[in-house]
């Protein structure tokens, strides 16, 4: 027997089910559409940073998205035989991910810097720190952006 | 261009060999993200400071590159370990290729 579907039940399926679609797959707020994970991946050759060691901060609310100011710091002796070797800084909102990438050895003494940076939009900012021994860590922070610093 | 002379401030003038010496700097730039666009709709190019160093007697103690996610008029605040009286050369390399320097010294005991 066929089962009938009246012309209404079918519409309201199939736009439940379009719905489900778009909401199912989204789990954080606002764009994460740009190529941060392309970013990310070539900085880590696609391993896994740990959370811990990277110190990422950053105002919890923006006023003027053109001038953000950041310090990063890495916990680490930076001694010949344990250092930071470099530093990426990506973001999830803008139109482009990078923001900068920081090369340090035991010749900073720190493994620390401070500039300004560009946000768009609410978003988070992410820091991945390589040791001379190849392991990864990560922190990052969401900065809420009442005024957008794109240029547009 | 008007003369993009950087700004340059060590917190301090001699050190000891193995102290910490903070840099702050700061210079003039457009830092043009390449996302906006003039009054006829074209896209205005991307015209940044891609590359910051410094070096001290020669010897590199930090870098880094930049996005376009960097802000106008780039600020930098970084450390580094002092280890022999030199030069402190501080350079940005724009995406033209031109470059800003920028010369301090510090002095090691």
């Amino acid at each position: 027997m066929i089962s009938t579907i009246s012309r209404r039940q079918a519409l309201a399926l199939g736009a439940a089910t379009a719905a489900t679609a778009v909401l199912g797959g989204a789990v954080e707020p606002a764009l994460a559409a740009n190529d941060s994970d392309e970013v990310i991946k070539t900085f880590t050759g696609g391993k896994a940073p740990v959370a811990g060691r990277v110190n990422l901060d950053l105002p919890e609310i923006a006023e003027n998205g053109n001038t953000v100011p950041m310090t990063v710091s890495v916990e680490s002796p930076m001694t010949e035989q344990s250092y930071v070797t470099d530093v990426l800084v990506v973001n999830d909102g803008n139109p482009r991910a990078g923001v900068a990438t920081f090369h340090f050895s035991p010749a900073s003494g720190v493994a620390e810097a401070n500039i300004r940076i560009r946000l768009a939009t609410t978003q988070n900012v992410i820091a991945i720190a390589k040791m001379n021994d190849g392991s990864l860590f990560t922190a990052s922070k969401q900065v809420k952006v009442t005024i957008g610093g794109c240029g547009g | 261009m008007a003369d993009v002379r950087p700004r340059i401030k060590l917190d301090k003038k001699t050190a000891k060999k193995g102290e910490l010496v903070e840099v702050k700097a700061l210079v003039s730039h457009i830092m043009e993200t390449g996302q906006r666009r003039d009054a006829a709709g074209n896209v205005i190019p991307r015209k940044i400071l891609n590359k910051f160093i410094c070096t001290v007697s020669g010897k590199e103690v930090f870098s880094a590159d930049f996005e376009a996610a960097v802000s106008a008029n780039p600020y930098i605040q970084f450390k580094f370990k002092a280890q022999e009286t030199g030069p402190v050369v501080l350079t940005w390399i724009d995406d033209d290729g031109s470059t800003i320097v920028g010369t301090e010294s510090i002095t090691v005991s």
